[in-house]
C-alpha cells in the first residue's frame, strides 16, 4: 500500500534525520533512488520553494514528496510520518530527562554524529549536482570530436560558481540568490 | 475548558510557523513574541532549553522545539497540539502550490527559471555544509568521521540510516578513549542534584512568578 509505505518512509526520516535544517536531505535523496517518486531536479525544486514559504524547511519538502506521491493524503501522511517519532520522543522525554542534551552520552554521540551529517549533506548536493553540471552519457560517443562543452554544463558550473561567490560575499537570505537565479535563468534561458 | 486551551495552542502554533521562513532558529524570536511577551506562558530561558533539546532528539528542530513547548504547557494533549498547528500552515500552502506547479512546469519560462534555481540551490547546500563545518568543533576525530561518511555514501552507498548510528556511536567511543565521558557524567550528576534542589526550593516557596505549574492550577 503505498500510503503505508509513504508514512514508514518519511517515520523513517524523521527518525534519523538528526541535525535540523537540511540534515533530512541525504534520507529524501535516498529516497529518489529507492523509489523514484520524484527525480533530483523536482528535489531541487522542492528545496527551493520550501525555503521560500513560510514553516520549516523539512516539513514543506514532506509535504510537497507526499503530495507528488498520492495527492492530498500523501501529503497529509508523509508530514504526519516525519514529525511522530519526534512527537512520541519527546514527551518521553519532556517527562523523564528535563536535561537530555546535556546527559553525556548524548553529547558525546552528537559530538560524532554533528560530522557525519554534514558529509551525508555534503554527499547529497554532489549526487543532486551531477545531473546539473555533467553530461557523462556523452563519454560514450567518438573521443575524436568530444569538446569540453560536451562533457561540462559550463553554463551551468559558472552560475553556480558565481552564486556561491554571492552567497559568502553578501550573507542575504536565501529567497534572495532563489530569485536572482530565477531571473539569470529566464535572462540567458538555461 | 482544555479543549479551549489545547485550541489556543494550536492556534498560537500555527502563527507561529506561519511567521518562520527557512531555518530552525528563525521560529525562535517569534515564538518569544507570542509566548513569552504576550502570553507570559513560557519563559524566554524555557524556550532556548527545549530549542536545545530540540537539537539533540530526532527530527525536525523547529517542530521539536514546538513539541517540547506544547507539552510544557498542557502535556501530552499540548504536544500534540502544538505539533499539529506547527505543520498546518505548511500542509495548506505547499498543497496548494504542489498542485499548480505541475501545470506551470509546463510553461517554458519557469523552466528557464528553475533550471537556473536548482543551481542556487546546490550553491546553498554547499554553504550550509561551510557553515557547519565552521560551527565544529574542528578536530581531526571530526574530519575523520565527515571523511568516512562521505565516501561510504557517495562511493559504498551504505544507507544513512547506519551511517548515523555508527557515527553517534564513534562519538562515543571518541569521547570515551579522550577520557572525557568520566569527568562529564560527573558534571552531569552535579548539575542534576543542583537543578533538583533549587525546583523544591521554588515549589515550597512559591517564589518564582514564571513557575507554569502555579499557571496551570488557575484552569
Amino acid at each position: 500500500m503505498l500510503y503505508l509505505t509513504l508514512f514508514l518512509e518519511f517515520f523513517k526520516v524523521g527518525l534519523f534525520a538528526l541535525g535540523g535544517g537540511l540534515a533530512a536531505l541525504p534520507f529524501l535523496q535516498d529516497l529518489i533512488e529507492k523509489y523514484g517518486w520524484i527525480t533530483a531536479e523536482e528535489l531541487l525544486n522542492m528545496i527551493a520553494i520550501s525555503e521560500s514559504t513560510p514553516g520549516a524547511i523539512g516539513i514543506n519538502t514532506a509535504t510537497f514528496i507526499g503530495y507528488n506521491t498520492a495527492g492530498l493524503m500523501g501529503a497529509i501522511i508523509a508530514t504526519i510520518g516525519l514529525v511522530f517519532p519526534s512527537l512520541i520522543i519527546i514527551s518521553i522525554i519532556a517527562h523523564y530527562f528535563k536535561s537530555f542534551n546535556e546527559h553525556p552520552l548524548v553529547e558525546s554521540a552528537f559530538s560524532g554524529i554533528r560530522p557525519a551529517v554534514a558529509a551525508l549533506i555534503a554527499s547529497a548536493a554532489y549526487e543532486l549536482s551531477r545531473g546539473e553540471l555533467f553530461y557523462p552519457q556523452n563519454l560514450t560517443f567518438e573521443i575524436n570530436n568530444l569538446k569540453f562543452s560536451d562533457l561540462l554544463n559550463y553554463k551551468a558550473l559558472l552560475l553556480l560558481i558565481f552564486i556561491f561567490t554571492g552567497i559568502r560575499v553578501f550573507k542575504k537570505h536565501p529567497i534572495f540568490y532563489i530569485i536572482a537565479a530565477a531571473l539569470i535563468g529566464i535572462l540567458f534561458k538555461f | 475548558m482544555i479543549m479551549k486551551k489545547l485550541f489556543h495552542i494550536f492556534f498560537i502554533f500555527f502563527k507561529i510557523a506561519s511567521f518562520t521562513f527557512g531555518g530552525g532558529y528563525a521560529m525562535l524570536p517569534i515564538i518569544k513574541r507570542e509566548l513569552v511577551d504576550n502570553l507570559g506562558w513560557v519563559t524566554e530561558k524555557d524556550i532556548y532549553n527545549y530549542y536545545a533539546i530540540g537539537q539533540s532528539t530526532p527530527g525536525i528542530i523547529a517542530v521539536n522545539t514546538a513539541t517540547m513547548t506544547g507539552y510544557s504547557l498542557k502535556g501530552f494533549k499540548g504536544a500534540v497540539a502544538a505539533t499539529l498547528g506547527f505543520i498546518s500552515p505548511s500542509l495548506i500552502i505547499i498543497t496548494l502550490i504542489a498542485s499548480f506547479f505541475k501545470r506551470f512546469q509546463e510553461i517554458k519560462v519557469f523552466q528557464h527559471a528553475f533550471a537556473a534555481i536548482q543551481i542556487a540551490v546546490v550553491a546553498l547546500i554547499i554553504e550550509i555544509v561551510i557553515k557547519m563545518w565552521q560551527k565544529s568543533d574542528k578536530t581531526k576525530f571530526s574530519l575523520l568521521i565527515f571523511i568516512i561518511t562521505f565516501i561510504a555514501l557517495s562511493f559504498l552507498k551504505i544507507s544513512p540510516v547506519y551511517l548515523i548510528l555508527f557515527s553517534a556511536g564513534m562519538g562515543i567511543i571518541i569521547q570515551y578513549l579522550r577520557g572525557n565521558l568520566k569527568q562529564a557524567f560527573k558534571n552531569y550528576d552535579s548539575q542534576n542534584k543542583n537543578h533538583n534542589q533549587l525546583e523544591e526550593e521554588m515549589i515550597t516557596n512559591k517564589t518564582n512568578p514564571n513557575n507554569y505549574k502555579n499557571k496551570d492550577c488557575d484552569q
